[in-house]
C-alpha cells in the first residue's frame, strides 16, 4: 500500500511542474507585447490616427498602467475565459475562436484515431517480422516518410488527389459558418491524411523498437516456451509491457499535431486555430496569439502529463521503484 | 569521432596508429548503402542550393514573361516555364536553396555547441545544477517550435537572424537531453576520477575525457535535428514569413506558386518540393546510417526520438 503514496507524489510533483512550465511560457508570451517595437494602439489604428483616438484606446486596452498590473490583468482574463478582443477582428477573441477550436479539434481527433492504432499496428507487427522483406520494406519507407515536412507531403497529395493526377478530392476545405467541420468529410480527407502520414512514420519506428526489446526479454522467451501460440506471445505478453513509451510517444503525436496544423490548416485554408495563429502573426493580433499560443502549450504540457502518470501505471516496474 | 576521421575516408591512407582504435561510428556507417546514397543526394542538393545561382540563365528577379506559363509560351526562353510575377522557374529554383540550407546549418551548428554544453555541464555537475538546467530545457521544449518562432516572428518580424536564433535555441533541449543521458553514464567511469586526480580543469575534463565518449549518440541527434531544422525553416517560408518577400525561397516558392498548380504551368510547386524532399531524406538517410552504425559499435542508445 505504501506504494500508492509514491505514485501520489510523483503525479503532484508532476503537476506543479507542469503548472510552473506554464507560468513561465505564460510570462514568456506577455513579454511580447512589452517587447513590441511599435505602440500597440497606434498599430491597430494606422500611422495617420489621430492623439486622441490612440490616447482613447490606449486607456481602453490598458496600456496606461504599470507591466505588473496588466500581467496580472491578462492573466485573470484568460483564467476567467474573459481573454480580451482581437485587435484585428475588434471582436471578443473567444467569439472569434470557438468555432475554430471545434474544427481543429475535428482534425486533430480524425487524424488521431487513424493514426494511433496505425502506427500501433504497424510498429508491432514489423517488429515481430524483424529483418524479414515485409520489415525492410515498412522501416525504410517510413524513414523516408519520416523525414519529409508535413506541408510536402501536403502538397504531393493535393499535387495527385486533386489538381494534377487525379481530381478526387477538393485542395481546399470549404467549411460552413457555424455548420461544424462534419459538413465537409470530403474536405476533410486530404488534411487528416497529411497529419497522418506525418505522424505515423514518427510513431511506428518508436512502437517498433519498444516492441524489439521486449520481445528479446526473457519473459517472452518464457512465454514461449511454454508453448504460447506467437500470436498470444505477442498481443498478450509482448505489447502491454511495450505501451509505457507508447504513451510518451502518443503525448508526443498529439504534441505534434498541435504544431502540425498551423501547416497544415495554412496548406488546405482550414478554418482552424493553426491556421487562425498564421493568420494573426500575419496582422500582428497580439491578443489572439497570446491567447493561442497559451492554449497550444496548455494542450503540450497536459498531454506529457497525462503520458507520465499513464507510463507510471503502466509499469509495474517504475511504480514499486518509486519512492 | 575527431574531424581526422571524416577526413581519413580514403583506407589507402589511413595511417596505421588509427588502426589499432575501433572504427569510428562514421567509418562505420560509410559502409551501408543508405549512408552513402543520403551523402550523395545531400551533397547534390547543397551543390545546387550553395552554386546553382552561379548557373541560373536570369537573375532572381528577372521577368521572362506573363505569371504562370508554361516552357514555350513565355516571352524570353525558359525550360520550366514562368512563376509568380512573371520570374523565370528554373531560376527561381536554383536561387531558392541558399537561404533555407545556409539557416539550417547554421542554427543546427549553434544548438550544438550550446546543447552539447549545458548537457555535458548538466551530466558532469550533477546536484542543483542538473536540476535547475534540466528544468529549464524543459521549459523550452513546452513550446513546439513552430510556435517559438511565430512568437519571435510576430515580434520582430521574419529576420534571418533571428530565424536562425530561434530555431537553433528551440532546439538546444534536444540536443541537451541526448547529450546528458549518454554522458551520465560516462562521468561515472574511472578514466574521469584519474583526470580529476590529476588535477585537470573542468573544461579540459568535459572536453577532452567526456565529449569523444559521447560523439556517436551527439552526431546521430545533430542530424536528426539538421533534417528537422531543415523542415521546420522552409515550412516557415512555406507560411509566407520570408527575410525577403521578393528574394527566391523554395518553401516561399511552394507557396507563391500553387496558384500555378491550378493553371498551365505546376513546376514552380513541383521543382521546390522534389528539392526538399530529397534534401530531408537524404539528411534522414544518412541519420539512419549513423544511428545504426552507433547502436552497433556499442550497444547504448542515443537519440532514439
Amino acid at each position: 500500500m505504501s506504494n500508492n503514496w509514491g505514485v501520489i507524489r510523483f503525479i503532484a510533483r508532476r503537476l506543479a511542474l507542469g503548472l510552473f512550465t506554464l507560468f513561465v511560457v505564460s510570462l514568456v508570451v506577455f513579454a511580447a507585447t512589452q517587447l513590441l517595437p511599435s505602440d500597440p494602439a497606434q498599430a491597430i489604428l494606422g500611422r495617420d490616427a489621430n492623439a486622441v483616438s490612440v490616447a482613447a484606446l490606449r486607456t481602453k486596452l490598458g496600456l496606461n498602467h504599470t507591466a505588473f498590473y496588466q500581467y496580472t490583468h491578462w492573466l485573470k482574463g484568460m483564467l476567467t475565459g474573459n481573454p480580451g478582443d482581437s485587435f484585428n477582428a475588434q471582436i471578443p477573441i473567444l467569439s472569434y475562436i470557438s468555432d475554430r477550436v471545434v474544427n481543429s479539434l475535428f482534425l486533430l481527433f480524425l487524424a488521431s484515431v487513424i493514426s494511433i492504432p496505425m502506427s500501433l499496428w504497424f510498429g508491432a507487427y514489423s517488429a515481430r517480422k524483424r529483418d524479414t522483406l515485409f520489415d525492410n520494406v515498412t522501416s525504410n519507407t517510413m524513414l523516408a516518410l519520416a523525414s519529409l515536412p508535413e506541408f510536402v507531403v501536403g502538397i504531393v497529395l493535393v499535387l495527385v488527389f486533386s489538381l494534377r493526377v487525379w481530381h478526387l478530392l477538393p485542395a481546399v476545405s470549404t467549411i460552413g459558418i457555424h455548420k461544424g467541420p462534419w459538413s465537409d468529410m470530403k474536405g476533410m480527407i486530404l488534411p487528416t491524411a497529411t497529419l497522418v502520414i506525418g505522424a505515423v512514420p514518427y510513431i511506428s519506428r518508436v512502437v517498433r523498437a519498444s516492441m524489439i526489446e521486449v520481445l528479446e526479454s526473457d519473459y517472452v522467451e518464457m512465454a514461449r516456451l511454454k508453448g504460447a501460440p506467437e500470436k498470444v506471445v505477442l498481443w498478450r505478453h509482448a505489447l502491454p509491457n511495450a505501451l509505457g513509451p507508447v504513451f510518451q510517444v502518443i503525448a508526443l503525436n498529439i504534441a505534434y499535431f498541435a504544431a502540425g496544423v498551423i501547416v497544415v490548416e495554412a496548406l488546405f485554408n482550414y478554418q482552424g486555430i493553426g491556421g487562425a495563429l498564421r493568420d494573426s502573426v500575419r496582422v500582428r493580433d497580439i491578443p489572439v496569439i497570446q491567447f493561442l499560443v497559451m492554449v497550444l502549450a496548455a494542450v503540450y504540457v497536459v498531454t506529457n502529463l497525462a503520458a507520465d502518470v499513464a507510463t507510471v501505471l503502466v509499469t509495474p516496474r517504475l511504480r514499486t521503484r518509486m519512492r | 569521432m575527431s574531424a581526422a576521421d571524416i577526413t581519413a575516408a580514403d583506407p589507402g591512407t589511413v595511417p596505421e596508429v588509427v588502426s589499432r582504435k575501433p572504427p569510428g561510428v562514421i567509418r562505420v556507417a560509410y559502409r551501408m548503402w543508405r549512408t552513402r546514397v543520403g551523402t550523395f543526394i545531400v551533397a547534390l542538393l547543397a551543390a545546387i542550393a550553395l552554386f546553382g545561382h552561379l548557373i541560373a540563365p536570369y537573375g532572381e528577379r528577372a521577368a521572362v514573361g506573363l505569371p504562370f506559363k508554361p516552357a514555350g509560351k513565355t516571352r524570353k526562353h525558359t525550360i520550366f516555364g514562368s512563376a509568380k510575377v512573371g520570374h523565370d522557374v528554373w531560376t527561381r529554383f536554383l536561387y531558392g536553396g541558399k537561404p533555407i540550407l545556409i539557416a539550417a546549418v547554421l542554427a543546427t551548428l549553434l544548438a550544438l555547441v550550446l546543447g552539447t554544453l549545458v548537457g555535458l555541464v548538466a551530466a558532469y555537475n550533477r546536484g542543483k545544477l542538473d536540476d535547475v538546467l534540466m528544468r529549464l530545457m524543459d521549459i523550452i521544449l513546452a513550446l513546439p517550435q513552430i510556435i517559438s518562432a511565430l512568437i519571435v516572428i510576430s515580434m520582430f518580424g521574419a529576420t534571418t537572424i533571428l530565424i536562425i536564433l530561434t530555431v537553433g535555441i528551440s532546439t538546444v533541449p534536444r540536443i541537451a537531453r541526448v547529450t546528458r543521458g549518454a554522458a551520465v553514464s560516462v562521468v561515472e567511469r574511472d578514466f574521469v576520477a584519474a583526470a580529476e586526480s590529476l588535477g585537470e580543469s573542468r573544461f579540459r575534463i568535459l572536453r577532452s575525457e567526456l565529449l569523444p565518449n559521447i560523439a556517436a549518440p551527439l552526431l546521430v541527434e545533430a542530424n536528426l535535428r539538421l533534417t528537422f531544422s531543415i523542415g521546420l525553416i522552409s515550412g516557415i517560408a512555406f507560411l509566407g514569413f520570408t527575410p525577403d518577400p521578393g528574394a527566391a525561397n523554395w518553401g516561399l516558392m511552394i507557396n507563391e506558386n500553387r496558384q500555378g498548380v491550378l493553371g498551365q504551368n505546376p513546376w514552380g510547386v513541383i521543382l521546390p518540393v522534389i528539392a526538399i524532399a530529397l534534401l530531408t531524406i537524404g539528411t534522414g538517410l544518412v541519420g539512419d546510417g549513423l544511428s545504426r552504425a552507433a547502436a552497433g559499435i556499442d550497444r547504448s542508445k542515443g537519440g532514439d526520438l
